[in-house]
């Protein structure tokens, strides 16, 4: 029966690896490459590319040509990055300070009713990111679910104005990405040895220390690993900043989206996914450093 | 460490007041304000989706009128139709790719190129989906391949792979491998131990993996946004356009039906994970 197989062992593994080389080599690292080919060349007016090389892609981030063909310093595309990063600081950072202390509760739970916890944040999850970001348009848009009972009580007289802030924006982030901090936060400090704790405590550190010189930098992998979860779907995320920020708030993902639906320019839009990509690829490997430094010094210890 | 033992140094838990070490007040309080937040845009969505009025924002009654509409809505049923189309070749086809590729790396021991093989079959969870969503549209433009939903079908594929890859890679690296030794002991061909052995005991993981690659299928909508062509709207990307032309408790009523599917098909993972954890 499984005379058509190799005989060798390294034959068998290649067979065995070649689907999944084959599919994620040509319809996606392929494309990547060609996608860096594109950002360096000049733009079809009516989508896709002239074959000639230019560097107006990336020129385009920080200058444009005046009327009179000048080179002039724009900051309206460095603008829309740097409120990308901040967005997406921010969105891991709430979702830091909101995610860490549950993570924590559930590691003090007894084992069985942990999985239900688990299963609880990670339903969510698993359910449409589109259908859970448009809900809440319904509570916090004009009146919505949060507006209309305070309207209502006479508390505001007005419209609170939530929708299509960075407000919105960064609650529709942590909100999509909050599971992908809690679980890998989760999963070390599961493995935490809380008699550590009880030594701190035994050794006069109070309740703040305990927390702040043994759990977290005992779970500081967790972290890490959670904050980088986050970070990388909020850079280039699309459908918080579209309908959350009505399309004028832009992300850098929603304005890589314009440049193929809309504005018809690829070069540039692969220039900006290029940029995004470089991003994803610096904090990996910041990631993959951290890991290795801890690796060292638990190998010294 | 030294092995004292630390139970003997408890602090005392007799007075009421003290929490025992690594107890923190409000840790359940800020819980239970977590999980409000993170089930309240679902109850909001499910809710409204039952109201009787034009208009979502404003409460018109309790009725199922939208959910009425929404099934004779002859677009919905063509883009519920593709998206599971889309998601059930995505699924058998990245879970059979999916399946082999564990196998190597699970089981093939330390060779060359297994770190690279790990990356590069988790590349698609790497890459934001922004990104992924481009370069595959550039791509399909490059070559000119314009096989309508098979250009999505493909893109699926491709990032379901790491989803269905990952919860086999976990069942095989947990699979204990007496059973197919004994079976090789007892003259069973290679072939008659990994059909009648190794694929029954890796079945769960199997399932998991197609599980998940069906749910992310069904859920994707910036991919499909952008690699599919006009008649090859799936139900998220409608459920797009349906939002950017006026809300309607149609589009909840939609949307809860497919929230649904979603948990029913995430709680059979966990109940079946848990079935065989045990």
């Amino acid at each position: 029966m499984s005379n058509w197989l190799p005989k060798s062992a390294a034959g068998r593994r290649w067979l065995g690896l070649a689907p999944s080389y084959f599919v994620i080599g040509i319809f996606m690292l392929v494309p990547m490459v060609i996608m860096g080919v594109f950002s360096f060349l000049e733009p079809n007016p009516y989508g896709g590319v002239k074959p000639v090389g230019s560097l107006d892609a990336y020129v385009k981030l920080f200058f444009e040509y005046d009327l009179e063909d000048n080179l002039v310093f724009n900051p309206g595309y460095l603008n829309i990055i740097l409120r990308s990063f901040q967005l997406s600081f921010g969105a891991t950072l709430l979702c830091l300070i909101f995610g860490f202390p549950v993570a924590y509760f559930i590691t003090l739970q007894p084992e069985n009713r942990r999985n239900l916890y688990i299963y609880l944040i990670t339903i969510p999850f698993w359910t449409n990111l589109l259908i859970r970001t448009f809900a809440w348009i319904i509570i916090l848009g004009r009146g919505g679910v949060i507006e209309t009972p305070l309207l209502w009580a006479g508390i505001i007289e007005d419209s609170l104005r939530m929708m299509y802030t960075d407000g919105a924006i960064a609650i529709g982030l942590t909100y999509s990405y909050l599971p992908l901090m809690v679980l890998p936060i989760y999963a070390s400090l599961e493995k935490l040895d809380f008699r550590l704790l009880e030594a701190a405590s035994d050794l006069y550190a109070n309740r703040f220390e305990v927390m702040t010189k043994v759990v977290i930098p005992l779970c500081k992998p967790g972290i890490i690993a959670g904050c980088i979860l986050v970070f990388i779907p909020c850079i280039g995320a699309f459908i918080a900043p579209n309908l959350l920020g009505g399309g004028k708030k832009l992300m850098l993902g929603s304005l890589v989206q314009f440049q193929f639906a809309s504005a018809r320019n690829w070069p540039f839009g692969s220039a900006l996914s290029m940029l995004l990509l470089s991003a994803v690829v610096v904090v990996l490997i910041f990631y993959a450093r951290a890991a290795k430094k801890r690796e060292a010094m638990e190998g010294t210890a | 460490m030294s092995s004292v033992p630390m139970e003997n140094t408890t602090s005392p838990r007799k007075s009421k007041k003290a929490l025992p070490v690594g107890h923190y007040r409000g840790l359940a309080s800020w819980t239970v304000v977590f999980f409000v937040f993170l089930y309240l845009p679902i109850v909001v969505l499910i809710f409204y989706s039952f109201n009787a009025n034009r208009m979502v924002m404003n409460w018109g009654g309790f009725g199922i009128d939208w959910y009425i509409k929404a099934f004779q809505n002859d677009d919905i049923q063509s883009a519920v139709w593709n998206s599971l189309v889309v998601a059930t070749v995505a699924t058998v086809v990245a879970t059979a790719i999916a399946t082999v590729g564990a196998l190597v790396l699970a089981r093939g021991g330390n060779f060359r190129g297994k770190t690279i093989s790990l990356g590069l079959i988790t590349l698609p969870l790497m890459v934001p989906e922004i990104v992924t969503a481009v370069a595959v549209l550039i791509f399909f433009a490059a070559i000119g391949l314009n096989w309508g939903l098979g250009n999505v079908i493909i893109a699926h594929t491709t990032f379901c792979i790491p989803f269905a890859f990952m919860p086999i890679r976990a069942r095989l690296e947990g699979m204990d491998t007496s059973l197919e030794q004994a079976a090789r002991d007892l003259y069973a061909s290679e072939w008659e131990t990994f059909r009648y052995v190794t694929v029954p005991l890796l079945m769960p993981g199997i399932l998991a993996g197609a599980m998940l690659s069906f749910v992310i299928s069904m859920d994707d909508f910036i991919i499909t946004l952008m690699v599919g062509g006009a008649g090859s709207t799936t139900l998220p990307v409608y459920i797009y356009s349906m939002i950017r032309r006026g809300l309607t408790p149609e589009i909840n009523a939609v949307s809860t039906l497919l929230l649904l599917v979603s948990i029913a098909i995430v709680t059979a993972y966990w109940i079946m994970s848990r079935k065989t954890e045990t």
